[in-house]
């Protein structure tokens, strides 16, 4: 454990050489996407889009649905590409998935045949890295999450918000720089929902990664995020960036302070305005 | 705990003394209705009439056995080896799916005995020809199901796998095969049924052995209470390869369990 500390230092330090903090860790620039329908009709999904996300900082993007952001996770995913535009991560252009980008989906996506442990190592095997040298990392994983004793449990044995949980190690396994997460509690009801973001900060704390995060829930950008970006649909546009200067760490009790009500309230009006707008 | 498990146990032999006792109450009327209107025996003989034949041939009845059992076995395997690939191909490239396609449709809706003598004028009288026909009449459902598995992986998983930068062969043997194995094991188990039929009809129209060939020979001779008896031989050995099938399956695909009422009825 010592020694893979010591590691993540050296890393860090050496990211600190290399970018020399001149570029922000992702950036979008002039980012429009186009996607043409089967009944052959062009969509706008994002239009000129711009916006850079510091190292280390936890960005949630609300919106109403249609507004693209599933899209601007796939273009820094690198799973698509942008129609013009750029999206860049540590200030070189992303033309291929980059293994500094780990993914949670809306649903946990597990492989079924597969235990909890080795869908957490699953990243890896797709990477061609060898598995052994990261097997405690993938234990000590498991166990930040409290999945302690499911190791060889099969997904189908667990409940949906331990199954997201299993998705988030395997998101992490690798150490990404950035974690996309996309609706990752939207699938979950509101206990679990809750439980799982405070969760997702402890992880975020601790392992220090720079999140960017989708969400339909107003409340939960606000609780988690140290900056909200608002979107509008159709198409995709930003209307709205937020520094949320809340202190943290946030518990459940953050939710009831009159600051956290005021930050709700102006993305509210934002979101209402624009739909009023049109 | 343990008076539950009693209690299913009873609940089992209840179920299957009432199906045996059924089977039973079928063969003593059959028996008594041959007897009491003595129908005359080439027409249709009694339980014991076919017990007793089948038995005065049982000196060539392994040799016909094994010859038909090595005819399912084979053309099952050779369904195996060409229709697995031919599904792959199908999904990994769109130009093969629109050629092989309907070359596939057609072979499916020729009358699999009428290639058969086709085939014996191409291959050979033996049993090469009868294990390539009885893999004609298997083929089909294996490809259908093996592209149907390869192609159901979920979209967001593969958008995963993507995202990993990760090679077609990797993605090929850790997600969408294991991903396909329930549905390649459903095709199978139709595929093995539809083996045995293949073999009889390969049996009947070019063989000189095989429980196909015993029934059409027997019929020639009149000898009605051996087709019966080779009827009955040739349902076990479709319902036993069945079984070994999806044997297999439960030891490959355990993450797909089916549920009760699915395994009772399997």
């Amino acid at each position: 454990m010592a020694s893979s500390e010591a590691g993540d230092e050296k890393l860090n330090a050496l990211r600190g050489n290399v970018t020399g903090e001149a570029h922000p860790l992702v950036s979008l620039e002039g980012v429009t996407r186009r996607f043409v329908t089967r009944a052959g009709v062009e969509v706008t999904a994002l239009e000129d889009v711009s916006l850079a996300i510091e190292r280390d900082q936890f960005v949630t993007f609300v919106g109403p649905s249609g507004c693209g952001k599933t899209t601007l996770m796939k273009l820094v995913g690198g799973i698509i590409t942008p129609t013009c535009g750029e999206v860049r991560l540590n200030g070189a252009v992303l033309v291929r998935p980059s293994r500094k980008i780990g993914m949670v989906f809306q649903r946990p996506v597990l492989l079924p045949w597969c235990s909890v442990l080795d869908n957490v190592l699953f990243p890896l095997k797709m990477l061609g890295w060898p598995v052994v040298p990261r097997m405690s990392e993938a234990q000590k994983l498991i166990d930040i999450v409290g999945l302690h004793g499911f190791e060889h449990a099969l997904p189908g044995e667990l409940s949906g918000g331990m199954q997201q949980r299993v998705s988030i190690c395997r998101a992490l396994i690798y150490d990404p720089e950035v974690l996309l997460m996309d609706e990752p509690f939207a699938a979950l009801d509101a206990m679990m929902r809750e439980d799982l973001g405070f969760e997702l900060l402890r992880i975020w704390n601790e392992k220090r990664k720079t999140v960017v995060f989708v969400t339909h829930s107003i409340g939960e950008a606000v609780m988690l995020a140290d900056r909200v970006i608002v979107m509008t649909a159709r198409p995709g546009r930003v209307v709205m960036d937020v520094e949320i200067t809340l202190p943290r760490p946030r518990t459940p009790a953050t939710e009831f302070t009159d600051g956290f009500q005021e930050f709700v309230q102006k993305i509210k009006s934002a979101v209402y305005a624009e739909a009023r707008a049109r | 705990m343990r008076k539950a498990a009693a209690a299913v146990l009873r609940g089992r032999l209840l179920e299957y003394g009432r199906g045996a006792l059924a089977v039973v109450a079928i063969l003593v009327a059959w028996e008594l209705f041959c007897r009491i209107f003595s129908v005359p025996k080439w027409l249709l003989p009694g339980p014991s009439q076919i017990l007793v034949e089948t038995w005065s041939i049982r000196h060539v009845l392994p040799m016909h056995f094994a010859a038909t059992l090595t005819t399912v076995l084979g053309g099952f395997g050779l369904a195996i080896v060409t229709g697995i690939p031919i599904a792959v191909l199908v999904v990994y490239s769109p130009f093969l799916r629109r050629v092989i396609f309907p070359l596939l449709l057609m072979l499916q809706s020729v009358p699999k005995v009428a290639l058969a003598p086709l085939l014996l004028l191409w291959v050979g009288y033996g049993q090469v020809s009868n294990i390539i026909i009885a893999a004609t009449v298997a083929f089909f459902p294996i490809v259908i199901n093996t592209a149907t598995g390869l192609e159901s992986v979920d979209n967001e998983l593969l958008e995963l796998t993507t995202s990993l930068d990760a090679g077609v062969a990797r993605v090929f043997w850790r997600v969408r095969l294991p991903w396909a194995l329930p549905y390649i094991f459903s095709s199978l188990k139709v595929a093995i049924t539809l083996a045995v039929i293949g073999a009889v009809v390969a049996e009947f129209v070019g063989s000189d052995k095989g429980l196909g060939y015993l029934i059409l020979t027997s019929s020639g001779a009149m000898k009605t209470s051996v087709m019966f008896g080779v009827l009955v031989l040739l349902s076990l050995l479709g319902i036993a390869s069945f079984y070994a099938v999806a044997w297999v399956e439960r030891r490959l695909c355990p993450w797909y369990l089916p549920t009760d009422s699915e395994a009772r009825a399997a």
